[in-house]
């Protein structure tokens, strides 16, 4: 299956997509990562004003057959999540680097941007 | 250590990979877990049809003038009670009442019966059964055992569609395949090839599963998904099997059986005839019963929005206090709700009672119900 990996976007290793627009960071995860994942059943969000630190696992992906931790690509405060995914988890599969976003970080260390891989550096670690 | 574990494939391997399935091991087998989507081929099987490789499962015959007999006292239910031609779900104990397996016996003939068992369990059970051979049986000519795993194949087609198509199969059998009924099992033929053919299933559907040697199961999956194409007849694989047969509260042997869980403590006592004299476990299980027993599978369901619960979560009442764990636990695709089985402690829980299911250390409101969960509108 070919999985699409938008050049405008920021990836970190463990799979989520990250779009920095001032000091606020968009988070989901991506197409390949939602291909691998299958079906999506439920999503469980972190909570508005949870204060995340850079890789800590924070929100939850359920398919049928399995339950997959979902990580913090950058450290920041919790401002916004994506509460229509909770009664359609779908979109995550359907439009992951849109629809399917996960939640909004108000974002603590704006560094941490040089420290996640580009498309190239994404489309290079899942081999596509 | 954890040894890399080398995979057996069914005959039917080059086709799931045509298909691009999503391949798993299961019980030792590498096996489709899905081709499309399980909520997809769980539906399908639901609404129209779906076509399952059962392959990785074994098949014992035991045959001679003491078959019956032997099998009486081996097995939980009892072969008396088959005619030729019809088939029952049974269980196979050790002497403490613990559950070697479930599988599913056949009366193929006055004197031979065809075991169906668990793919995971063919090597302890033939081993059981055979050991259970040499000490229950006094003539050891009377009773013949032939473990037929490796050369025999077997495909599932289960659903409402399923009828209709399986029904066109014409091999010389003694009745249309269309009209046999719940658990009836014939001979007939695939291009000369003698196959069996039986109303059974683990999907709580209308369906039929077609044990054959494996020579001929490529073609037959060809031929019905060919001629199932018109009916929606879609591959389904062990993800939507799996589903399937936890929305009907059906066990699965290693979740809601083992050596340390009886068959009454399954909750498939209707399985266990007590009356029919002494058979493997009979003792071990009157006497549990007579106690109490320590614990009881029983069927769920989440209250409101959740998570799916899985197997391993933790079960507390609703004051707290634990007891026990999920089994088996899923998001059920009909139902769009999580349900479940669990093993529980105490006293045992009626339908409407409330229970609570842990899932990353949050405690969610659950209700046991009675099963089967699913039930057809």
């Amino acid at each position: 299956m070919s999985s699409s990996i938008p050049e405008h976007l920021k990836y970190a290793k463990t799979h989520e997509w990250v779009r920095h627009e001032a000091d606020v960071a968009w988070v989901g995860i991506t197409d390949h990562a939602q291909a691998e994942l299958t079906e999506l059943v439920f999503v469980e969000l972190p909570e508005v004003g949870k204060v995340l630190e850079a890789g800590q696992a924070c929100a939850v992906v359920e398919s049928v057959k399995t339950a997959s931790d979902i990580y913090a690509p950058m450290s920041g405060e919790v401002i916004e999540v994506n509460t229509s995914l909770m009664d359609d988890p779908g979109k995550v599969n359907s439009d992951a680097f849109g629809e399917g976003w996960f939640f909004k970080l108000k974002v603590s260390d704006p560094a941490q941007m040089d420290q996640l891989l580009d498309a190239s550096g994404y489309a290079a670690q899942v081999g596509s | 250590m954890m040894m890399s574990e080398i995979l057996q494939k069914t005959i039917l391997h080059p086709q799931h990979l045509a298909l691009n399935a999503r391949m798993v091991g299961f019980g030792g087998w590498d096996m489709p877990v899905q081709y499309t989507g399980i909520r997809q081929e769980h539906l399908s099987v639901r609404s129209s049809g779906g076509l399952f490789d059962i392959s990785h499962m074994g098949e014992f015959l035991v045959e001679g003038p003491g078959a019956c007999d032997f099998l009486r006292r081996c097995l939980t239910n009892n072969p008396d009670n088959l005619s030729v031609g019809m088939g029952q779900y049974t269980l196979m104990c050790d002497h403490q009442g613990g559950t070697i397996d479930d599988l599913y016996l056949y009366r193929t003939r006055e004197d031979a019966f065809l075991m169906m068992v668990n793919a995971s369990r063919i090597m302890d059970d033939w081993q059981w059964l055979t050991a259970q051979c040499q000490s229950l049986v006094a003539e050891p000519d009377s009773v013949h055992c032939e473990n037929l795993s490796d050369q025999l194949g077997a495909l599932a087609c289960q659903g409402p569609a399923a009828r209709q198509v399986i029904g066109r199969m014409e091999g010389e059998e003694t009745q249309p395949i269309a009209h046999m009924a719940k658990n009836q099992i014939q001979l007939t033929h695939w291009q000369g090839t003698p196959i069996w053919v039986a109303v059974t299933g683990y999907t709580g559907e209308d369906g039929y599963e077609l044990i054959a040697p494996n020579s001929v199961i490529p073609a037959i999956w060809a031929w019905i998904l060919e001629q199932g194409q018109a009916a929606e007849i879609i591959p389904a694989g062990l993800g939507a099997r799996d589903t399937l047969r936890t929305e009907m509260g059906y066990p699965l042997y290693g979740h809601e059986l083992s050596p340390e869980i009886s068959p009454l403590e399954a909750g498939l006592g209707f399985f266990v005839d007590f009356n029919k004299g002494e058979f493997t476990g009979r003792q071990a299980m009157l006497e549990a019963r007579e106690r109490g027993l320590s614990k009881r599978s029983v069927a769920f369901l989440m209250d409101g929005k959740a998570a799916p619960p899985r197997a391993g979560y933790r079960v507390a009442d609703q004051a707290g206090n634990l007891l026990g764990l999920v089994t088996s636990g899923t998001m059920s695709p009909s139902l769009e709700k999580g349900l479940g089985l669990a093993i529980l402690e105490g006293e045992a829980k009626k339908p409407g009672e409330g229970i609570q299911i842990e899932i990353r250390q949050r405690w969610y409101p659950a209700t046991v119900v009675r099963k089967p969960m699913y039930r057809k509108a």
